[in-house]
């Protein structure tokens, strides 16, 4: 699975941060930065923290399967 | 009639983030036609941001940044052939494999390109680099991993910034060579660029501003080794990153008739593209950072946004818009928000600050390094950048939204009295002195002075 932040969005309240350490992080006081390809380890704690995101910016998704018809 | 609307075959061209959201939503809106996407790269449709940041840091690699979808599309992909041209009589795309697609509505979204080193053999040393696709950022990052004695960044803009806090954070040399007044001048003005320029001479950059790179030379084997300055220093390095702004892709449309030139192709606030004659389309619609369009906020200028968030917001508009008749139609008036972060710092910018006579900083300092600035232009707020306050972005949005009045009133935020600065010059240059292009272009005129002539087929 993949991620996507909607950084135009994001207010560093940071709930994806203590939730799933290894995917979020901060860096310094309010810069979000993530690991966009989703371990599956990680998966059911991404899912949390983008449950609860104040500002709903996180989405999980398949990346697209772009095949030619 | 709706039902014909929801018909028909649709082409996108451009397979980034604004094609790749403009195909789902045409799904979600109910398209249930066949529907191409066209990209001239072989990849599926990745995220771009990170590959400034957590590719160049080396905690994500470069073909990780794939975008994730809101539903599957259900699209014919054309990966890897680029459009070449476009008959609008024939309504026919075509592709560099001598194909042509058919459509009857038709969605452009090629947008920009890394503006090359006007000299292509020094372009060709080993070492230079521009940043702007995948494979760039994957040659980058296994350059800064590889251990150079120093990286020269040309330009100062977001992403020359932005690489060279990459560089500073992994305890690597970095020479950053801006041709304008300082970083960040062209986006934000005077007093945040002086802001930018403190922030990376504090963390080892050395920044040289007011120079140009006059020439790349190699070793005789064709490796880089350095760049001459206009004023007269000379740099040695082993890694060149060419960071100039951004060049429109355009080219493909030319001679189709349409206002299609170096700022983009121009359309109105419903995304349909215009004439080279101002006449609106209504089967061609436009979206993303190729596009320019009108802004009832900033005098109904053409702005130009290379921002993240405008490719989303307009991609979805122009969908709905490709489905729906005239009376349903929706316009595309998100004010503009961006983000950069460098140096520990993030920065976010919400209007246009180079729509703007003078700026302010109505909460915190420039010496704590956490501030709001206000920009005003006779005497409404038209633009506002937090640095680490991203939570005031929301309010001052209301501010650029309602034409409140600036300065903004002393509580205007919220009970932090505002700063006892007097307002100065917003001190937007002319970007043609810029090495870095703005990533906000206002492309008729700045609104104290005309810059910019658009000649049709120039």
């Amino acid at each position: 699975m993949q991620i996507v932040v909607d950084l135009t969005r994001c207010q560093a309240y940071a709930q994806c941060v203590f939730l799933a350490p290894e995917v979020f992080r901060l860096s310094g006081e309010e810069a979000l930065l993530y690991r966009p390809d989703v371990p599956d380890d990680q998966l059911e704690r991404v899912r949390q923290a983008a449950a609860a995101c104040p500002v709903q910016a996180i989405l999980i998704g398949e990346a697209v399967r772009a095949d030619a018809r | 009639m709706p039902g014909d609307l929801w018909e028909g075959r649709i082409v996108i061209v451009g397979a980034s983030l604004a094609g790749l959201r403009a195909a789902e939503t045409l799904r979600e809106e109910g398209f249930t036609g066949p529907l191409t996407l066209v990209g001239e790269e072989p990849r599926p449709p990745y995220d771009r941001p990170p590959l400034s940041k957590q590719v160049l840091l080396g905690t994500t690699t470069a073909d990780a940044t794939r975008l994730p979808t809101r539903r599957d599309p259900d699209a014919d992909w054309r990966l890897g052939v680029a459009a070449t041209g476009l008959d609008p009589l024939a309504k026919r795309v075509l592709l560099a494999d001598g194909e042509s697609l058919p459509y009857d509505r038709l969605l452009i979204a090629t947008g920009t390109r890394a503006r090359p080193w006007p000299h292509p053999e020094q372009a060709a040393l080993d070492g230079v680099l521009p940043l702007r696709t995948s494979d760039d950022a994957a040659q980058l990052a296994d350059r800064l991993a590889a251990g150079p004695r120093r990286v020269l960044v040309i330009g100062g803009g977001f992403t020359g910034s932005e690489i060279a806090s990459a560089c500073r954070e992994q305890g690597i040399e970095v020479t950053v060579a801006e041709r304008g007044s300082g970083p960040l001048v062209g986006a934000l003005g005077g007093t945040l660029s002086k802001l930018a320029a403190g922030l990376q001479r504090a963390h080892g950059v050395d920044l040289r501003c007011g120079v140009t790179v006059t020439a790349l030379s190699g070793d005789g084997k064709g490796r880089f080794t350095g760049a001459g300055l206009s004023d007269g220093s000379h740099i040695d390095a082993d890694v060149c990153v060419i960071a100039l702004g951004a060049v429109r892709n355009v080219e493909w449309l030319a001679d189709t008739g349409l206002a299609a030139g170096p700022h983009g192709v121009a359309c109105d606030a419903g995304c349909r593209a215009f004439t080279m004659y101002g006449i609106v389309t209504d089967d061609v619609f436009v979206a993303g950072d190729v596009s320019r369009f009108p802004h009832p906020l900033f005098d109904y200028q053409l702005l130009s946004l290379e921002h993240w968030g405008n490719a989303v917001t307009q991609a979805e508009v122009a969908a709905h818009n490709m489905v729906h008749p005239g009376p349903h139609r929706r316009p595309h008036l998100g004010v503009p928000v961006f983000w950069s972060t460098q140096f520990g710092v993030n920065i976010k910018s919400v209007g246009v600050p180079t729509f703007s006579d003078q700026v302010v900083i109505a909460q915190g300092s420039l010496a704590e390094r956490r501030l709001v600035a206000v920009y005003g232009y006779r005497g409404r707020v038209t633009a506002a950048v937090t640095v680490n306050m991203a939570k005031w972005l929301e309010h001052y949005q209301s501010l650029i939204e309602t034409a409140a009045p600036f300065p903004p009133a002393p509580g205007a935020a919220d009970g932090h009295p505002l700063v006892a600065e007097f307002p100065v010059p917003s001190d937007v240059p002319d970007p043609k002195g810029l090495s870095h292009g703005p990533t906000v272009a206002l492309t008729g005129h700045l609104p104290d002075r005309r810059l910019t002539v658009v000649r049709p087929g120039s």
